[in-house]
């Protein structure tokens, strides 16, 4: 891919990485992803997507976290690195 | 005296750094406002005796959670002498933040990098002395769990006790925290200059062991299996530790407390033998298993792998209404409910905690497996036991699951679940031991009054009026059975069970002691006369209702204490006891009907 192609964290596959452009969400969830270092910019990798649609396991630089695909979808990626 | 709080992000090691401080002198102390529970603990820095005390792990200081809001409260409410800011080394890039908003607020403080040890391992190096020219405020790298560099850490925590201590006011709070955006770049600036790290840090071993441990189809068999390995593991190495309390018991009444009060009035020696000397032998007999149930337990929570089971449950507790954390708070359950209810804390929408703590009491605590394994040992065989137990756990599940559906419309929530997998850590055994030591002398200190106080009431109720014959129907607990007779015969339970059960809303610790002095028996004569007197139905629905209806009164009171609501209380008090009524009759009556 040549240009960057923006779309959101739960269309990830795994194994895949992307750069976090933007998020969309109130204060608090805001804070809580800023506090684990989901900021714009970072890289972030999908790890594995849990089997009936449970959560997303991703990594951010050496932190690794769980999400619901639900609030995945409210971070918007670049993929196309 | 001076006052020291301990602070950080969560998973930092914060709590394993204030029990290497505090040794095991921890206790829960009483702060002014605050409902959660503090450890506090006396301790010796420099010259100082200061007061050392582990907060909650928080994000940040703005307040969006309960654990926030304490740590808010608590500044705001108690002059600081020191704070130490507790962040985990390999994950300094983001966590700096917290020191900075801290060093904001103007505090006296003083930042431990932990985990110095997975830094080294993962090529990560920091520059302390270029860090703590940046952030104004003394550095130190540790290793809480190895206890690496924690000597010079203390004496440089000692040296950094403020001369005068500060109290902060709301406003002071929130107008200090204003600029995010200036404190993020300023993060970024300093990890700059002082920290080398890789961009990514992947720690293999981890990385292989998720492989297996959370493969898509793998993941949930393993859970389950290890799960039902851990509660096989603790009956056979637990029985003949019991086996041996047990005896040593009998050894000590009749060796030395028959002939020492050979004397004394028959009252007197039927309330200290029958009653409080049976009290102590019931809690006694039952330590062995706690204490394994624990040390396994500890181990299992601190390794990483509930954070773990979180991911792998949250697609099924997410239909329940409920997330993976609840699940991990009903894990915590089957320990004790108390606790578990307590940790619900960390979710932030009341809906969601609400149900989370509706079902929880449903969790099969430590305390009613030992009615089940003392009710199972009586009436089935050895090769039948542990199927009865894993079914009881099954039906503590399904009990847990039909609540969250019926209840989940009408505490519906939208709680995000953003949760951190921590590497796989194997705790040392230091750890393990006082983690388990803390447990245990937390469940004594709750269990044995209600257990003491609980059978010294049931050998009052069954020993008077003193015309009766002890345990009879003309004692109090006679008339008691009786007059619950209409309700209880239907689901198979008979007058001496049913007292029990009156006892077991106290605490489901008193059920065997109870039974103990209704029948007049202990261990295996007891055992042979239950095993006479029931049949396995009768036996099986006696443990559902256990199972199901209000597990103590001190899961009743942290229920009112952390909702806030005596309506709530109410209504899982109420729900449970129908709950309870309905799956017993139902089985019972089944059962009779098949023609057992």
């Amino acid at each position: 891919m040549s240009s960057p192609l923006t779309t959101s964290l739960d269309n990830l596959h795994p194994g895949e990485k992307a750069a976090i452009s933007s998020i969309h969400a109130e204060e608090s969830l805001f804070q809580r992803l800023t506090a684990l270092g989901f900021r714009a910019g970072k890289q972030i990798e999908m790890v594995r997507r849990a089997s009936f649609n449970g959560p997303l396991h991703v990594r951010i630089g050496t932190t690794e976290i769980i999400l619901r695909r639900s609030e995945a979808h409210r971070i918007q990626i670049n993929t196309g690195l | 005296m001076k006052r020291v709080a301990l602070l950080g992000m969560p998973n930092t090691g914060k709590s394993t750094l204030f029990n290497r401080i505090s040794g095991a002198s921890a206790r829960v102390g009483n702060w002014p406002g605050i409902t959660v529970d503090l450890m506090s603990a006396k301790i010796l820095m420099g010259g100082h005796i200061a007061e050392l005390i582990d907060l909650p792990g928080i994000y940040d200081l703005h307040g969006f959670s309960d654990d926030e809001q304490v740590v808010r409260h608590f500044l705001e409410h108690n002059a600081i002498d020191l704070v130490i800011i507790v962040l985990n080394s390999t994950q300094i890039d983001r966590q700096l933040s917290l020191a900075l908003q801290i060093r904001a607020l103007g505090l006296p403080s003083v930042l431990m990098l932990n985990m110095a040890d997975e830094a080294r391992r993962g090529s990560i190096s920091i520059d302390i002395q270029a860090m703590s020219e940046r952030i104004h405020m003394p550095v130190a790298m540790i290793s809480a769990k190895y206890g690496e560099g924690f000597q010079a850490a203390l004496t440089l925590a000692a040296q950094s006790i403020a001369s005068s201590n500060m109290q902060l006011t709301l406003e002071q709070i929130n107008s200090r925290l204003q600029a995010d955006n200036v404190l993020e770049q300023e993060m970024e600036s300093i990890v700059r200059d002082s920290v080398q790290m890789p961009a990514q840090l992947t720690d293999q071993t981890t990385e292989r062991i998720d492989k297996v441990l959370l493969h898509p189809w793998l993941g949930l068999p393993i859970f389950f299996a290890a799960m039902y390995l851990l509660f096989q593991f603790i009956f056979t190495a637990g029985k003949p530790l019991q086996d041996g309390v047990a005896w040593l018991l009998q050894m000590l009444r009749g060796g030395v407390l028959e002939p020492m009060l050979a004397h004394v009035p028959t009252w007197l020696h039927g309330l200290l033998l029958d009653g409080i000397y049976n009290g102590v032998g019931t809690v006694a007999s039952f330590v062995p298993i706690i204490i394994l149930f624990f040390l396994i337990m500890s181990m299992v929570e601190d390794s990483g792998y509930l954070s773990r089971a979180a991911f792998l449950m949250d697609a099924l507790m997410a239909r329940l209404g409920l997330d993976g954390r609840g699940f991990v708070m009903m894990l915590m359950g089957f320990g004790c409910n108390v606790p578990a209810l307590m940790g619900t804390r960390v979710m932030r929408s009341r809906n969601l905690r609400l149900l989370t703590m509706l079902v929880i009491p449903f969790s099969l605590c430590s305390a009613r497996l030992q009615v089940f394994v003392f009710m199972t040992a009586i009436l089935f065989t050895p090769q039948q036991a542990p199927l009865v137990l894993f079914t009881l756990y099954l039906m503590s599940f399904a009990a847990i699951f039909v609540s969250a559906l019926i209840f989940k419309g009408r505490y519906a929530n939208s709680e995000p679940f953003i949760l951190e997998l921590p590497p796989y850590r194997f705790p040392t055994p230091r750890q393990i031991v006082l983690r388990g030591w803390q447990e245990v002398g937390y469940f004594l200190r709750r269990a044995t009054k209600f257990i003491v106080i609980g059978v010294v009431l049931v050998w009052v109720l069954t020993n008077f009026p003193s015309a009766a014959a002890p345990a009879s129907n003309e004692t109090f607990a006679g008339m008691i059975g009786s007059f619950m007779a209409p309700i209880l015969t239907p689901i198979g339970i008979d007058t001496q069970l049913a007292i029990a059960l009156i006892f077991g809303f106290v605490a489901k610790e008193i059920v065997i002691g109870s039974l103990a002095v209704i029948y007049g028996l202990q261990g295996d004569a007891l055992m042979h006369l239950m095993a006479h007197k029931l049949d396995w139905v009768q036996g099986m629905s006696f443990m559902l209702f256990t199972l199901i209806y209000t597990p103590c009164l001190s899961t009743v009171a942290t229920l009112r204490t952390e909702s806030k609501s005596s309506a709530f209380m109410m209504l899982s008090i109420v729900w449970s006891l129908v709950l309870a009524w309905v799956v017993s009759f139902v089985f019972y009556q089944s059962a009779r009907a098949l023609g057992f």
